[in-house]
């Protein structure tokens, strides 16, 4: 067999200068100060750097990748696993050149397709033929190509009835129907697929998994990277163990999935900060951990919509600290706020709380039954004083699957629009 | 499996890229379908939602045609050269509105474009490029004006010239384009381009002749006016359509040296600042 990918020493230096900044936004507020003081940090840097420079220059810096080298064979499919951050989409970006390494090299033989990329281009006012040309040639195809496929993907993408209608007056739902059925037409040679699959309804991401094992049976390449452990297993045969960047494990996947969740840094329902992520401007807030816990008190990752769920976060507060809120942001898969909630939204509370001794703390609250709608979703956190301070934040801290067996509405199998399913007490009355 | 036996896959190889990148054209040359695809999506979506449509396109020069009319005919007096004065301004008008709109447009590209540059590969002149391209479309329309212009005040154009128009047309979309990559490329990291902009289209209006005639400009101060090409684009159009003004002279050859020289370092400035693209935007 042919090698279809051949990494070699690959790694990727990002300035987190840009990151914090990116994460730090938020409020309006923030962001003019942050135009503010910029010219101050500025100096503040230029200073460091001349100062003892090597150390400056080290500091802004952060790896994503870091002499990352592995060859995938013709045909294969590989996973990658790893938690947010180690390295997972700047590998996969790399892949497909949206991105250049900083150091090593990568021979890849044939066209690169990705599903990173679905719905690159969609312009809202157009319709859904028009996109469907637009967004194949942004991935490369050939207008002679999609002519051929055009049927196939319209088929796929079960939208033929609104094909043209501006995809403005689409649903998510079959946006993403018709934004995947043109990534997955591509035909490339190597297909690369990220975490899209997290996103659509049950019925959709069975039939991408289904389009992905027929590629890979086709004789294609495939890498796989997922959050979802029992996804990876079936689909793949070997699988990448990443970790800040770096490549800590290659096996065959029941090996590789069994190593990454006994290491202890799966997404288990629960995040751990360790000391080096959190960053020195944090203090004197020190997150320490998040969990979710079911009914029982069994911290979990997938949770049933028909039963409440509790948050934890538990963190340390090394001095006092004035008109503090600890709180989360909780948000689907695709980046859409579901709601933001913080322990002294009560004006009671923040009397009793809003100024906090040094100490160990918890902050818990419980999200009621019957609330969430199926799929993933995502939590972030937050602490601050409002109007003075952000101290911490993390906006992708855990995230948890929904499971929405007995919720209302499931006798039928359709999909529910929507990132809650709340139980209403329909009255129905005959008024004649 | 037949899709695969067909042909032998090409080989790409990753590296990091040192030094002087190369303008790699060919890559353009593969990926031509998408040229003409953002052209045709910027075409379409341009005037959706609005209650008058394309006919914004002829509504903008119009008004601000009759605006300068208004203030340099009838108040300020200005000479034109005999022509009436709404035709020898939309003259210089039709010109100078494709060139802010490229200009304005090919600048923002690839801002607007920023998802399209974080997710997939594909050579980005092709953002700026198309953006330009497109203006072309309202200039068509807007040129359909000129036509009821010179039949209102019985004109007759410089037919023998005329050939030498599409040229003229050219020297614009170089410089837009020219400027573009520049401010482009810049945009993605310094969004202050954005406030730039407002300001360089009102000076460059200024020091273009679009509301007077360039021969009020005194003769010592010519060859200088002339670095700025869109002056020699706006003297061009009105010597190919009325025949009025001198024709290619060594203010012209300047305007050309000057426009062909930005979009050469703009090329390279772009190509260089291309592999950046996707990390900083």
């Amino acid at each position: 067999m042919a090698i279809a990918i051949s990494v070699n020493s690959l790694s990727k230096r990002y300035r987190i200068g840009a990151a914090q900044t990116k994460f730090r936004y938020g409020m309006l507020r923030d962001v003019f100060v942050d135009s503010l003081t910029a010219p101050i940090r500025y100096a503040r840097s230029l200073a460091g750097r001349s100062g003892n420079g090597r150390s400056a220059a080290t500091q802004n810096h952060i790896w994503a990748l870091k002499d990352v080298s592995f060859d995938l064979e013709e045909g294969r499919v590989l996973g990658i696993v790893g938690r947010n951050g180690a390295g997972k989409s700047t590998l996969l970006k790399i892949l497909s050149r949206v991105t250049e390494p900083t150091e090593g090299t990568v021979t890849v033989r044939g066209r690169v397709g990705s599903l990173l990329e679905v719905g690159t281009g969609f312009h809202p006012e157009l319709t859904g033929r028009e996109n469907i040309y637009m967004n194949g040639a942004i991935l490369g195809m050939k207008r002679a190509e999609i002519d051929k496929k055009f049927d196939e993907m319209v088929e796929f993408s079960e939208v033929a009835q609104f094909i043209d209608t501006p995809v403005k007056r689409y649903s998510s739902g079959m946006y993403l129907r018709l934004a995947f059925a043109v990534a997955a037409h591509l035909e490339p040679e190597i297909l690369v697929v990220d975490e899209v699959l997290a996103v659509g309804d049950a019925e959709f991401q069975r039939k991408c998994l289904g389009k992905m094992n027929d590629v890979a049976q086709q004789g294609r390449t495939v890498l796989f990277v997922s959050h979802n452990m029992s996804a990876i297993l079936r689909l793949t045969q070997e699988a990448l163990v990443l970790k800040r960047g770096q490549l800590i494990k290659r096996a065959p996947t029941p090996e590789a999935v069994d190593f990454y969740l006994s290491s202890g840094q799966a997404e288990s329902g629960e995040r751990l900060w360790d000391t080096d992520e959190i960053p020195a401007a944090s203090a004197p807030f020190t997150p320490i951990s998040l969990r979710l816990k079911d009914r029982s008190g069994k911290v979990v990752d997938t949770i049933r919509s028909t039963e409440p769920v509790t948050v934890e976060w538990e963190y340390r507060l090394d001095a006092p600290v004035t008109g503090l809120r600890v709180g989360m942001y909780l948000n689907t898969m695709r980046g859409e706020y579901v709601f933001t909630a913080f322990d002294t939204d009560d004006a009671k509370q923040y009397e009793q709380f809003g100024a906090r001794q040094a100490g160990h703390y918890i902050s818990c609250c419980q999200i009621p039954a019957d609330f969430f709608n199926e799929g993933r979703y995502s939590l972030g956190v937050n602490a601050s004083s409002f109007g003075v301070r952000r101290y911490f934040m993390d906006e992708n801290a855990l995230s948890f699957n929904i499971d929405i067996t007995g919720a209302p509405g499931t006798q039928w199998p359709e999909v529910r629009q929507g990132p809650i399913r709340p139980r209403l007490a329909w009255k129905i009355e005959k008024i004649e | 499996m037949t899709e695969l036996a067909k042909h032998e896959p090409t080989t790409i190889y990753i590296k990091p890229s040192k030094g002087f990148t190369t303008l790699n054209l060919r890559d353009l040359w593969i990926y031509r379908e998408l040229i003409f695809f953002m052209v045709w999506r910027d075409i379409k979506v341009r005037y959706k939602q609005t209650l008058l449509g394309a006919a914004w396109a002829i509504i903008q020069p119009v008004l601000t045609m009759l605006a300068l009319y208004f203030l340099f005919d009838r108040v300020a007096k200005l000479p034109t050269d005999n022509v009436p004065y709404p035709i020898f301004s939309y003259t210089a008008l039709l010109p100078w509105g494709l060139f802010v709109a490229a200009l304005n447009q090919g600048s923002r590209s690839l801002t607007s474009n920023h998802n399209m540059i974080t997710k997939v590969y594909f050579p980005k002149l092709i953002l700026p490029l198309s953006s330009v391209l497109a203006g072309l479309v309202d200039f068509a329309v807007a040129s359909v004006i000129l036509v009821v212009l010179f039949f209102y005040y019985q004109v007759t154009p410089a037919w023998n010239l005329l050939w030498v128009l599409p040229l003229f047309l050219l020297l614009a979309i170089i410089t837009a384009l020219g400027v573009a990559l520049w401010l482009s490329a810049i945009n993605v990291k310094y969004r202050d381009v954005n406030y730039v902009l407002p300001f360089l289209t009102q000076f460059w209006f200024f020091a273009t002749p679009v509301a007077y005639s360039a021969k009020a400009i005194s003769e010592k101060w010519q060859l200088v006016y002339s670095l700025n090409p869109m002056a020699g684009v706006v003297n061009g159009f009105r010597w190919a359509l009325l025949g009025i003004g001198n024709g290619p002279d060594t203010g012209l050859w300047v305007s050309v040296g000057i426009s062909v020289l930005i979009l050469i370092s703009g090329l390279f400035y772009f190509r260089n600042m291309e592999k950046t693209f996707a990390d900083t935007i």
